[in-house]
């Protein structure tokens, strides 16, 4: 069954319906006598508001409300305590400091803040009223350059972002070869198609519907809750689709909040859809961060002594932290391995996870490392790594669940082409340009939570799966469908999904790679259940199977039968009848991590990154030429969905490596590209033609399914691939992302 | 955005007699650009004049050459055979600009009126001279990495952002323009100006007057065209420095030579010295990177577009070499 066979590639089960228009976005979504809201925000980056004028904007025509830090609409959960899961009401800061709700007082802790919100009849209304709004301000001295900062950098709370040490902390310091080196990424934004917001309409003095931009339905459904002091079952939250989340979908933003608010003060329903300017400073980014790796090796090549120190951005409101050194910790045979993790709170938004989150912040440096040692070292960047191989997790001392990255570096090169790669960088020319190979590993936590789902066989032969869970695009619903019709054999086409709503059964947020394991998980038990009552049914007397064992019968394309003899059968719908069913409806929980073998052993996901790059050097244009990702993440449930994934990685991939960055203009605190056409995201042009592989063997251990998240390995590393081919290519190291042609230039 | 009447014309004259003397009346094009600067709250037109329904967008032989209409979208010109066939710079050039979508909206006029894209200049909370005269530049000491090296003042070190115009000022282009006081004709070259002390001027057209079309003089360059744009992405990005070259050879001796450059001054540059010394000289590395130098003389980077130092004498010698391959 579905662990010892390869999935057929089906096509996304959406599919159709994204491309139609079938598929409905939050945004999209109405509700009678919907009011828009506009948000203005802060020009500063720090200090207080003066004056707020909102008399010009609350005249303009259509204007409803203009709703600021003097009358802004109780949040009444709010002035609860704190609970720290970004659900609740927004943590506070962890040292003392002011807290930052929405329009709660005249300080301003960041660019963009917002200031005012202007509700009116049309959002062309509300936009115009928006701009009629004028602020003073007493500005501050502010601070938003991380590197201007460091020495700020304090060690986050808990047992995850401790110092971690093992061994001879300086242990590289005496090895035969050393390398100390320092890498930066600057703030990336995730800039998913579809632009944050919410739109929300109370139905009843304690009832709210809520369409919203998030990666879980449920946590949102809680955010309100808790909000608002009203029962969970009074807030129906619904996002069955999402033009993309990498991440920023993954808490409920106080701007959201807000709206709800309005929407009961005003008595109308609400939707903001905030700016792409907007989405800059008001829902995440990825942080800015310095980091420097210290490496010692013998001269066989063997790593004696490894240090990682990271430091981050963060806010002065809200702690952000993320797994940057975690990999460092496990991916290679190491005796001596030391690392920190700081954050520095800057007069800035916060920030949050974006796909890959801190452990492609992290592998870009110890991955660039690797290859740099591994040229002093005078080996191939995939020798260095296979002479510090590990097949068990040194950082917790036991074995990996399940690890194939020595097939995948092979598959990996065979594809690129790897025995091309000259060994003596800039020495591979073609005409006017340099051509160089680069390689890198990626690797993710892979886990399974709790999740609950339904499943309904119905006498016809189709099958109605449920669960909350939001598809922000990775194919989610396609890898129910998989899973469902593996276990009970009714057609892909007759199985429907329903999940992106707070009314179906429990799910986790979509993010860190987790659904199709958690989920899936769910799924599969449910399904299990449904095929067991359905042979216990057909062993009972008075049908064809009767006296028969459960355990020798399947259950496929609308029969039982028996496992060696499909002749002898019985069809689902005679069995639900002779039992007075219409159909066979099952909820089934599954638990997350209940097993023994999942502290026994070390779980993650691993990645291989392989590019080849075109430099010239005469412009310092770099172009990614080709492109291999492999993914050892167990067994791939949907092929196709799953190639889309790491397709999507090459492409952020060579966004973070090459083209992202968000710049500030530290006089003002302020982004100066904030905009798609100065932001630039890899569009087509930059994307080569990407091989993916798959591993494809499943994971003994992890869950039914033997399936491991793929989502964030898909990028966790690739940046370091390209920036390894451009000194390949070159012989210039460039370790401050993106590489843009002026830094090849600058170092030339 | 604030509200503002709407008119449509169908003839240059009502167009013209439309605009009132002061800015608060606009000619929209494609409004690739201007809705945009409208949208940030950068320009505030009471009025916009839509002139899109103006017959002006023809591209038609003439006794000297060609002749396109100011209306004629930046996709109709790139792709029309005589274009193509006499002129590959223009069409090399616009399709190196923007993206298919913008490129089928914007006309050629709009693209030469098209403003700089300095971050300042489209943010209102910012200082910028370009936008509102006597705040500052911000560009100054603060993200330049896509400004001028040549040809800045104190006041502006914005950039020019077409490709377009790279060929046009090349190519020896006159723009014709129709206005209250009458017709004239502006050499392309004069069309754009540096900033000096008011860069909120752009170019010196004259208030109300309608660009009506470009002339384009025939000449022998299409064999020898290469448009070279430096960016940082493969498509979609403005230009770090581009280069068009467009050359006359025999053999392998320059007999005549257009060289402009973009992503480097407030206006389209053309390289006149550099083109001087390249006549009549044989097409090597080496005479290329002695011309680059002399289009180098006067530059001067403002911190983060140092860069360009390098990158602007390099380009033209890429430029250039592939120019000369193409034949
Ligand atoms: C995201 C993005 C990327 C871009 N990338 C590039 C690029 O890489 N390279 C590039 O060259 N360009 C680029 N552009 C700019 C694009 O080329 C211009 O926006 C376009 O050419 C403007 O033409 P339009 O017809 O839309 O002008 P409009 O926006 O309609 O008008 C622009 C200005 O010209 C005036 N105007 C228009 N026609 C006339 C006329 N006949 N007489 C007098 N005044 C007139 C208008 O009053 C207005 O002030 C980009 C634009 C965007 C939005
Ligand atoms: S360079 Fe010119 S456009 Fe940019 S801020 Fe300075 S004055 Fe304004």
């Amino acid at each position: 069954m579905t662990k010892d066979t390869k999935n057929p590639p089906i096509d996304r089960v959406d599919g159709r319906m994204k491309v139609t228009g079938g598929a409905k976005y939050f945004a999209e979504f109405e509700m009678p006598n919907t009011a828009y809201c506009v948000i203005v925000g802060s020009e500063i980056a720090k200090g207080t508001i003066a004056s707020l004028d909102t008399k010009k904007a609350a005249g303009a025509p259509g204007v409803l409300g203009v709703f600021t830090h003097q009358n802004v609409p109780p949040i009444p959960g709010w002035d609860a305590p704190v609970q720290g899961n970004g659900n609740g009401p927004p943590p506070g800061p962890p040292s003392g400091g002011e807290k930052y709700r929405i329009l709660h007082m005249n300080k301003i802790l960041f660019y963009g803040q917002p200031i005012a919100m202007v509700v009116a009849d049309t959002f062309e209304r509300a936009t115009y009223a928006a701009s009629l709004v004028k602020a003073t301000y007493n500005k501050q001295a502010h601070q938003t350059d991380l590197e201007k900062n460091l020495e700020k950098g304090v060690t986050p709370k808990g047992p995850r972002f401790a110092d971690y040490s093992r061994g001879n902390a300086d242990a590289y310091k005496s090895a035969p070869v050393t390398l100390e080196a320092n890498y930066t990424i600057p703030i990336e934004v995730h800039h998913p198609m579809e632009l944050h917001g919410v739109l929300a309409g109370w139905t009843g003095d304690d009832q709210v519907m809520v369409y919203a931009k998030t990666q879980g339905v449920k946590g949102t459904q809680k955010a309100v809750a808790e909000a608002f002091k009203i029962d969970q079952k009074n807030v129906h939250v619904h996002t069955e689709f999402m033009g993309g989340g990498f991440g920023m979908g993954l808490r409920t933003w106080p701007q959201e909040i807000a709206v709800v608010a309005i929407a009961r003060k005003i008595g109308r329903p609400v939707k903001l859809m905030i700016t792409r300017n907007q989405m800059f400073s008001l829902v995440g980014y990825r942080p800015k961060a310095v980091q420097t790796i210290n490496m010692g090796a013998d001269a066989n090549g063997k790593l004696v002594g490894l240090s990682h120190d990271a430091t981050a951005e963060t806010a002065t409101y809200e702690d952000f932290t993320e797994g940057t050194v975690s990999m460092t910790k496990f991916m290679y045979d190491c005796p001596n391995v030391s690392t920190k993790y700081k954050i520095v709170p800057l007069d800035r938004g916060v920030p949050i996870w974006m796909r890959g989150p801190g452990e492609a912040t992290g592998a870009f440096a110890l991955e660039s490392a690797m290859d740099e040692m591994a040229h002093k070292l005078k080996l191939d960047p995939i020798e260095f790594r296979l002479r510090n191989y590990t097949e068990t997790d040194p950082e917790h001392n036991r074995p990996y669940s399940d690890k194939n990255l020595k097939e995948a570096y092979q598959k990996g090169a065979d594809a690129i082409g790897w025995k091309e790669r000259k060994a003596e960088p800039g020495s591979n020319r073609d005409g006017d340009w340099l051509i160089g190979y680069g390689m890198s590993s990626g690797t993710f936590n892979a886990s399974k939570g709790g999740a609950i789902a339904r499943a309904v066989l119905n006498a016809d032969g189709t099958l109605l799966l449920q669960c909350s869970v939001t598809d922000i695009g990775p194919g989610t619903g396609t890898a129910m469908t998989m899973i469902a019709h593996n276990v009970l054999g009714v057609p892909v086409e007759k199985i429907k999904v329903e999940y992106g709503d707070s009314a179906l059964p429990n799910s986790p947020q979509q993010g860190g790679s987790t659904i199709t394991s958690t989920v899936g998980s769910a799924i599969h038990q449910v399904c299990t259940s449904v095929k067991k009552a359905l042979t216990d049914m057909a062993t009972q007397a008075g049908t064809p199977l009767a006296g028969l064992k459960p355990g020798d019968l399947t259950v496929a394309d609308g029969f039982v039968s028996v496992d060696a003899d499909s002749s002898k059968k019985v069809a689902i719908g005679d069995l639900l009848k002779k039992a007075n069913l219409t159909t066979l409806d099952k909820t089934e929980e599954s638990k997350g991590s209940e097993k023994p073998d999942q502290q026994k052993y070390s779980m993650y996901s691993f990645s291989v990154h392989f590019v080849q790059v075109r430099v010239n050097p005469a412009t310092g244009v770099v172009r990614v030429s080709k492109a291999v990702s492999v993914a050892d993440s167990g067994r791939i449930i949907s092929p196709k969905t799953a190639a889309s994934q790491m397709i999507g990685g090459v492409a952020g991939g060579i966004g973070m490596a090459l083209t992202e960055e968000a710049v500030i203009d530290h006089r003002f605190g302020r982004f100066v590209n904030n905009n798609l056409a100065d932001y630039h995201v890899s569009v087509s042009a930059d994307v080569p033609h990407t091989e993916t592989i798959v591993i494809d063997k499943p994971d003994p251990y992890i869950n039914p399914m033997g399936a491991k998240g793929m989502g964030e390995i898909a990028l966790i590393g690739f940046a370091a691939a390209v920036a390894n081919a451009v000194f390949n290519a070159t012989g210039q190291r460039i370790r401050d992302l993106p590489i843009t042609p002026d830094k090849l230039l600058r170092t030339a | 955005m604030n509200q503002f009447q709407y008119v449509r014309v169908t003839n240059p004259k009502a167009a013209i007699a439309a605009i009132t003397k002061d800015n608060t009346t606009m000619f929209l094009a494609g409004g690739t650009n201007l809705i945009d600067l409208m949208k940030r709250g950068v320009t505030a037109p009471e009025k916009l004049v839509d002139i899109t329904r103006i017959p002006l967008n023809t591209i038609e032989k003439t006794a000297t050459g060609l002749r396109i209409g100011a209306l004629a979208k930046n996709t109709a010109v790139a792709e029309h055979e005589l274009v193509m066939k006499n002129f590959p710079l223009l069409s090399m050039a616009l399709n190196a600009g923007a993206s298919p979508q913008l490129r089928n909206m914007a006309t050629v006029g709009g693209n030469m009126m098209q403003r700089t894209r300095c971050s300042y200049f489209y943010d209102t909370a910012m200082p910028c001279n370009k936008r509102e005269p006597g705040t500052g530049c911000g560009a100054i000491g603060g993200y330049n990495r896509m400004h001028a090296i040549l040809g800045a003042s104190n006041k502006c070190i914005a950039v020019h952002p077409s490709d377009m115009c790279i060929a046009l000022v090349a190519l020896d282009a006159t723009v014709n323009v129709a206005g209250p006081k009458g017709e004239r004709s502006i050499p392309f070259g004069e069309f754009h100006r540096l900033p000096g002390d008011t860069p909120q001027k752009d170019n010196t057209l004259q208030p109300g007057e309608l660009i009506m079309s470009v002339d384009l003089p025939m000449n022998g360059f299409a064999g020898n065209s290469h448009y070279l744009k430096v960016r940082d992405r493969a498509s979609y990005a403005f230009a770090l420095i581009s280069v068009g070259a467009a050359l006359k050879m025999s053999g392998n001796t320059i007999q005549d030579v257009r060289l402009a450059m973009g992503g480097v001054a407030h206006k389209p540059w053309r390289l006149t010295e550099a083109e001087k010394f390249l006549k009549g000289k044989p097409a090597t590395e080496a005479t290329f990177k002695q011309a680059a130098q002399i289009a180098m003389k006067s530059a001067k980077g403002y911190g983060e577009n140092d860069f360009k130092l390098t990158m602007a004498p390099n380009s033209i010698v890429e430029a250039l070499k592939t120019a000369t391959k193409t034949a």
